[in-house]
């Protein structure tokens, strides 16, 4: 298990910026050690290329005083001012909920106002008890009141739960109003009013500590919410004086992280920890699919147990990048006694102004993020079946398997079932590190230690910071080069390369799933990037219709092929299959002889087996992508190599397939395969793509000697020679 | 619900030379029976270190529950998969298989 863990408040930074690193020693160590490296290879494997690091000379390098740092995970939402409650006859909390849980757990909040800061925290709560069932508790700090209903609030249905406090006639009473079923009950109510003061008001979890700028939270409810509020009134019939102390709409503002009253002033809150937004409402019938379309049907916010924004851990140290560092992949590493060990990464991009070098290394940061502390490898029953192989968790799996509180990833459900669809970079990401498995991250230093070998003076690049600045972080290169599964693009990012390839850029894509999944973000929340996966694509959870549509920026979520933009238009190649017990090669085709392609192949032969090697058995493998004329890979562009002979687990894609039938295996469908695919672009400009997440990894076989590294050699050698193609 | 037939020895050595990779047709439908079992139970390696050793064990009834070992200890996963694929041939067929 890891005994020290760290995270920055930024992955990308420029020379003469700051960068804060956030360290917690898990098992209590009271120092350690902190090292600024550059990475070059992070692939410890046996037959790997080895891990290999500079040590930088940083002002920062040396001793620490350690701690454990806290968590909160799991989403609330927060009235810090709380709400008075007046002298009238009665006080009454109502709000809809639509319980989520799978099964029995402790108690939920789904609204509270206690005073956690004096005595007896004297205030009230409406919540679920370890049943289900709803119940209500008032307590002036010595004396407590409480009333629960018989039967649970049922689970995915909504109901509507009331409570009034009924000072007048001594008593509580609850109402469960829905589809199913109402249940109501009455109990003794003896609390003194006059002990009440407003407190802090939470939504969905119940606050038990205040921290400076932080929030500690406890019995947080997995399920939607809406219109919660407080009301008044002055006796027990109908034409009695009532009003509103404040009704939250979360209609308003779905696109933020702020609730606001439609009645009642000055008692807008805030959320915490990313609930998802923009999800259906009790009176939402299916007549809307966009939550901008009719706010009033979205009038809901879905919390979970398992959120997690911003673990807000106290900054250990800051390092101002020196003018002359070179742009590259860093990482502190930290160590404690107990042979503890954590990297934490950061890319460092040439400063705006800087002379650049010839290419640049795109790092799929959003990528990473997609799958930041994934448990989708196991926690789905079929994994097994889709890897070919046992499942196997390591330490770093072991760790986050026992701490939820580390945060999902987009792959994961949450632990109602739900996708989850929000991922932060401000919490450790265990699987972004070196010497893990070789996929993403590590599976990108490939490429690094490639060029790096190659002697090739390149610099670094981001997805976040190309999302932000568009074509001009592009334009200053010649030729860009992605990593091996650069999975996940905003808008943005691809109307950036676009652009880019009609002014003489020249890509070389060496990877596989790229340019798949649609992203978006949000200018309040940075670091955080949103996807809503539809009913197309490779997924390991379909969000339910309606709730399809990004709450950060109201575009439509989804595969970018079925949004339009399909890779192929882009790249050549898109997504076609996937399978992960063994790896396979690639054979050239007869349009790689095409004069066009003779510089891709120089010092390769006829016969050849491309990529029949490498530390992960083979160059083509993993994830699959081949072109498609139907899906836009240009007439002219040359299919230059195929790969064969891959296994029974490699199945095609279920948006190739328009009714389920047999014999989509590699066995038996030849449109399971991975395509080597060049063209020309407008001005000059070239693509190249390899269709396989696994080619990088065959880089550097036989000290870099082979046809995978001299195939690469090859085109970046001619990409960056400025004469036309 | 496919069937696996016990005297079929001849997957079995299949899979034993090669557990990775392409396979028969009739091997193919054998491992997905055996890798879809659900998850409480499913097999799972433990990797205690960065390339091993693997301790095997079988999830609980949720991800959230912990998972329970058996005592087999492995030097590699390759090793692992011929005794998980054993003690599923026994599950499923009801027989030892005679094998090494």
């Amino acid at each position: 298990m890891p005994k020290i863990v760290g995270y920055t408040n930024r992955l990308s930074v420029r020379p003469g910026e700051s960068i804060d690193f956030k360290v917690s020693c898990e098992e209590g160590a009271a120092e350690y050690d902190a090292e600024i490296l550059r990475l070059i290879c992070g692939d410890d494997s046996p037959h790997g290329a080895g891990f290999k690091a500079h040590s930088v000379a940083g002002s920062i390098n040396g001793r620490y005083p350690g701690r454990k740092q806290r968590v909160n995970a799991g989403s609330f939402g927060y009235v810090a001012q709380g709400v008075p409650i007046e002298n009238h006859a009665q006080f009454v909390v109502g709000l809809s909920a639509y319980p989520t849980w799978r099964e029995e757990k402790s108690e939920q909040t789904l609204i509270a106002a206690r005073a956690v800061d004096r005595p007896g925290q004297p205030g009230w709560a409406m919540t679920l008890d370890a049943e289900g069932r709803l119940r209500f508790e008032i307590s002036d700090g010595r004396v407590t009141s409480s009333a629960t209903l018989s039967r649970p609030v049922p689970a995915r249905n909504w109901s509507r739960l009331l409570a009034t406090i009924d000072w007048s006639a001594g008593e509580i009473r609850l109402e469960q109003v829905g589809k199913i079923a109402e249940t109501r009950a009455t109990a003794k109510l003896s609390v003194d009013r006059s002990a009440l003061a407003a407190a802090p008001l939470t939504i969905a979890a119940e606050l038990v500590e205040i921290g400076g700028e932080r929030l500690f939270t406890r019995n947080h409810f997995d399920g939607k919410i809406a219109s919660p509020g407080l009301w008044w009134r002055d006796g027990g019939d109908r034409s009695a004086p009532e009003g509103t102390y404040a009704v939250w709409d979360f209609s308003i503002g779905i696109d933020t992280q702020k609730i606001r009253v439609r009645f009642g002033n000055g008692h807008d809150g805030i959320l915490v920890n990313l609930p998802t937004r923009g999800v259906r409402g009790p009176i939402w019938r299916g007549k809307h699919q966009r939550w901008s379309d009719s706010a009033d049907d979205y009038d809901a916010i879905h919390f979970h147990c398992d959120d997690l924004h911003d673990m807000q851990w106290e900054t250990d140290f800051s390092w101002t990048i020196p003018a002359d560092l070179p742009s590259g992949i860093y990482a502190a590493r930290i160590t404690c006694a107990g042979n503890g060990e954590d990297f934490v990464p950061f890319f460092v991009l040439p400063a705006k102004d800087a002379k650049k070098a010839p290419v640049a290394f795109l790092a799929s940061t959003f990528t990473f993020l997609a799958y930041a502390n994934s448990h989708h490898g196991y926690e789905d029953p079929l994994s097994e079946v889709c890897y070919g192989a046992l499942l196997e968790l390591g330490p770093t799996e072991m760790f986050l398997k026992e701490r939820r509180d580390f945060g999902i990833s987009l792959y994961d459900r949450h632990r109602d079932g739900s996708g989850g669809v929000y991922s932060s970079w401000h919490r450790p990401i265990l699987n972004m590190r070196p010497k893990r498995a070789l996929w993403n991250f590590n599976a990108d230093l490939h490429v690094i230690d490639w060029l790096t070998a190659a002697g090739q003076t390149f610099d670094v690049i981001t997805d976040d910071v190309l999302h932000a600045e568009g074509e001009s972080l592009l334009r200053d290169y010649r030729c860009i080069i992605t990593g091996s599964h650069p999975e996940y693009h905003s808008t943005q990012m691809l109307d950036a390369f676009e652009d880019y390839l009609q002014k003489r850029g020249r890509l070389m894509y060496l990877g596989g799933n790229g340019f798949y999944w649609k992203i978006a973000t949000h200018p309040d929340l940075p670091g955080v990037i949103e996807v809503r996966r539809g009913e197309a694509g490779t997924r390991c959870y379909e969000l339910p219709p309606g709730e399809r549509f990004h709450s950060f920026t109201g575009e439509p979520g989804g595969l970018w092929r079925s949004l339009g933009r399909a890779p192929q238009a882009l790249v050549g190649v898109g997504f076609v299959a996937e399978g992960f017990d063994a790896n396979s090669y690639f054979i050239r085709t007869e349009q790689s002889f095409d004069p066009r392609a003779a510089f891709i192949f120089e010092g390769i032969g006829a016969d050849e087996k491309i990529g029949d090697f490498g530390v992960l058995g083979g160059a083509a493998g993993y994830e699959l992508d081949a072109s498609d004329p139907a899906l836009g890979t240009p007439a002219h562009a040359l299919v230059l190599a195929r790969s064969v002979e891959h296994s029974n687990t490699y199945l095609l894609t279920p948006e190739e397939l328009l009714a389920g039938f047999p014999g989509q295996d590699a066995i038996e469908n030849p449109k399971v395969r991975a395509e080597l695919v060049y063209f020309e672009t407008g001005n000059d400009g070239a693509v190249f793509s390899t269709g396989s997440i696994t080619w990088a990894a065959s880089l550097c076989h036989n000290g870099y000697d082979n046809n995978v590294a001299r195939i690469t050699g090859n085109v970046l050698r001619r990409f960056l020679d400025p004469r036309p193609l | 619900m496919y069937e696996i037939d016990p005297t079929r020895l001849d997957l079995a050595e299949e899979f034993r030379q090669k557990p990775y990779g392409r396979h028969s047709a009739e091997l193919q439908r054998v491992l997905n029976r055996m890798r879809s079992e659900p998850f409480e139970g499913h097999y799972v390696l433990i990797r205690e270190g960065r390339f091993g050793p693997y301790r095997l064990g079988r999830f609980g009834p949720s991800p959230a529950d912990p998972i329970d070992f058996t005592g087999h200890v492995f030097a590699s996963a390759r090793e692992a998969e011929w005794t998980v694929f054993k003690l599923r041939w026994q599950k499923l067929t009801g027989r030892e298989l005679p094998l090494d």
